[in-house]
């Protein structure tokens, strides 16, 4: 795909841009912060973004393998789950690429007539953006789990002296034995 | 053909970019798991706090006394008075920021108003206002009037620090975010606005000892429960004594290490290792709470809550303490408790019964911390470990706030995982010892209802843990604090799984030979040793 070669020779451009654009989703003193703290552990939110960014793009450059880019793309789900964002606003960053790859290549793109790669790119974006919603609801799911267990956890000991805990995998491998 | 809008067509009716405004004209928007519940009228009223009431803090109305404005500037006004410190610290910051990116909620939630800066200034506008002669000049000078507004933004923000004091590393003059929380945690508390997360454990405290109200006999059965475990993994049988006179040493730590997991591993390390070196001691069940969350309440609650310690070391007839793993508890220990409570004539200078080790950093307070006493056990040859036991292990060490910036322990910790294990890894230096990140969950925001504001605080911990996961394969993050215990394996579980959390004295216990023990075939969690993962599937 020659978009494909496109991406490639521009993907410091776009990535800057699309790190900006998303890190602009976060209050103005904030994001000077994430854009200017280098250090990974001072600023983990940055970084997994900006780790994030390289390898979708690294992705979309050439075939798209969700397996491969589906830890980094969970790894800033997993934060922006938990932060001040509504569903569609904790997922929505994914959409801004396809801004941000139009405003880079939209002559090339309108010289060379890509149209079809370009949609096949915006289609991979598309299923990103599934996949990114998948693990969105995963994380609130696991953040509920969280809560329940550890309700059970900080009790545990007197729960299961006064039999009120009810070790269902200690269960299960009784059963099994019989 | 139906016309296709271009991809900037279809975002351009979109702004991204949140409003920019003033933090004074920013009102303060309560978020869904970033805030507690509101403290319940009977424990108030039990441990005598004013004000209690039926409140709801996801509500308009928190029903605040008429007089609540008049309360919180009195009260104010005498916390200005009595602690020189807290006059200081709203006098002199220069904002220059150097405290701003620094603390994990603000580095993990991305809210300014988490900025130590910013946050100390929500309170600071306030004094401004009401005790400065500039700040009659309003909002030009840093000041705003109180409003029930400005006094819920005070609420939701100072519930959002740990107290855990990594900002005040970097402010050039030594600024103490700690300690202007803990003001504006007492100013909430006169108008009967703390949590139920912290008000439930305080009169707990009060009422029988520890945070879940546990009774003496409560204790002595979960004592007796976890011995026979211990005795089923190492055929050893260990009889600790409760609340028995004339003991030398009391020993003293937080009740979640014996009713609650991982907590309850570090407790039977305790017991083994006292059991080994036939230390005479014994438990209370009086004091069995190191935990003081009067720390999070006021300095007379503090001191209340404290008083037990000193109190059953003299009706005991002890010569000295001994305390267990934890981290707010050893603040207020190597901190407040000797002005608060002291001198404790009563008390002798600790010294090592094993080693005969004077324990001088402790002579004051005569209250020695665990990780001292086994280091200096070690450090003589006293015990003999195989540290083979924790191979299948991959450890690293998470410094607790308390113990690390309230009281420079360091070294010991480490020396003793050093002498337990083979395998360990350090996380990087700007995420440790004086510069350790907070498990985001200390100084009474471990409550449920606010997991998603833990999580985020405890991020920069995750992460940093997360790389020496990736990078040296470590399986296991140990740690000093019996809060950190309770809240870091959900963190852990959320931001990267299979990390496991553990005490430091599990460790001990698992590599600890012992003489009578049997074969051992299972560690202290009651799983196979390395090599001995076959024998289990056997049998």
């Amino acid at each position: 795909m020659r978009i494909g070669l496109l991406l490639s020779e521009k993907k410091h451009e776009i990535a800057k841009t699309w790190f900006d654009l998303i890190v602009e989703t976060y209050p103005q003193d904030t994001a000077n912060f994430l854009k200017t703290q280098k250090n990974r552990f001072g600023n983990p939110v940055g970084f997994t973004i900006s780790e994030g960014i390289d390898a979708i793009l690294g992705e979309l450059s050439g075939e798209l393998d969700l397996a491969r880019v589906s830890p980094y793309l969970d790894n800033i789900i997993r934060i922006r789950a938990i932060q001040d964002f509504t569903p569609s606003q904790a997922v929505g960053f994914i959409f801004l690429l396809k801004k941000v790859i139009w405003e880079a290549l939209a002559s090339e793109i309108r010289k060379n007539q890509l149209f079809d790669e370009l949609l096949v790119i915006e289609s991979q974006i598309d299923q990103l953006a599934n996949v990114s919603f998948d693990m969105y609801i995963a994380c609130r799911e696991k953040i509920y789990k969280l809560r329940a267990n550890e309700l059970r956890n900080r009790t545990s000991r007197i729960l299961k002296m006064s039999n009120m805990f009810k070790d269902t995998e200690a269960e299960e491998k009784d059963t099994a034995g019989f | 053909m139906a016309i296709k809008p271009k991809p900037n067509e279809l975002l351009s009716g979109i702004n991204y970019k949140p409003p920019l405004k003033q933090w004074m004209d920013e009102p303060v928007e309560f978020k869904k798991g970033y805030y507690c519940y509101g403290a319940k009228p009977k424990n108030l009223e039990y441990i005598g706090f004013p004000n209690g009431r039926e409140w709801n803090s996801s509500e308009q109305d928190w029903k605040l006394v008429d007089n609540w404005k008049e309360i919180f500037l009195e009260g104010m006004e005498n916390l200005l008075k009595k602690f020189r410190s807290f006059r200081l610290f709203m006098d002199i910051c220069v904002r220059c920021g150097a405290c701003a990116d620094k603390c994990h909620f603000f580095i993990g939630t991305g809210d300014p108003k988490n900025m130590p800066v910013l946050r100390a200034e929500l309170l600071r506008s306030i004094y401004r206002r009401y005790f400065t002669v500039a700040g009659k000049l309003g909002k030009i000078a840093g000041a705003r009037d109180l409003t029930e507004d400005v006094f819920k933004e005070i609420w939701y923000y100072y519930y959002q620090c740990t107290e855990c004091r990594r900002c005040s590393v970097f402010c050039p003059y030594g600024i103490d975010q700690a300690e202007i929380t803990m003001m504006g945690r007492e100013l909430i508390n006169l108008l009967g606005c703390c949590t139920d997360w912290i008000s439930g454990p305080l009169a707990n405290c009060y009422r029988t000892g520890n945070h879940l109200g546990l009774q003496p006999h409560t204790i002595k059965s979960n004592f007796d429960y976890m011995l026979d475990d211990l005795e089923e993994h190492t055929g050893v049988r260990v009889e600790p004594t409760f609340n028995r006179k004339g003991a030398e040493i009391l020993f003293v730590t937080p009740s979640a290490d014996f009713f609650a997991e991982p907590g309850v591993f570090t407790c039977m390390g305790y017991l083994l290792l006292f059991h080994y070196l036939g230390l005479d001691y014994t438990w209370s069940t009086y004091a069995s709470e190191g935990g003081n969350f009067g720390l999070f309440t006021s300095n007379e609650m503090m001191k209340r809550l404290n008083s037990k310690i000193y109190a059953e070391s003299k009706r005991l007839g002890v010569k000295w303490i001994l305390g267990g793993e934890c981290g707010h508890m050893w603040r207020v220990l190597h901190q407040y408790m000797d002005t608060m409570n002291g001198p404790a004539d009563h008390l002798e200078a600790p010294v090592s019964p094993i080693t005969g080790t004077r324990f001088d950093n402790a002579k004051s307070t005569r209250m020695v911390h665990i990780a001292e006493f086994t280091a200096d056990l070690i450090k003589n040859g006293k015990l003999k470990f195989d540290p083979s036991r924790n191979d299948n292990l991959n450890v690293t060490f998470h410094d607790s706030c308390n113990t690390s910036r309230g009281m420079g322990i360091f070294e010991e910790p480490r020396y003793i995982i050093n002498s337990v294990c083979n395998h360990f890894h350090e996380m990087p230096d700007n995420t440790i010892r004086e510069n350790t990140f907070c498990c985001g969950s200390g100084s009474g925001l471990n409550a449920g209802e606010i997991e998603e504001l833990r999580m985020l605080g405890g991020l920069p911990r995750a992460h940093a843990v997360k790389y020496v996961k990736e990078k040296h394969g470590v399986n296991m993050l140990s740690c000093i604090c019996a809060i950190d215990r309770a809240v870091l394996p959900p963190m852990i579980d959320y931001w990267m799984p299979d990390v496991g959390v553990c005490g430091v004295h599990e460790l001990v216990g698992n590599a600890l030979i012992i003489p009578g023990e049997k074969e051992r075939e299972n560690n202290l969690r009651g799983e196979p040793l390395p090599g001995m993962e076959e024998k289990g599937e056997e049998e």
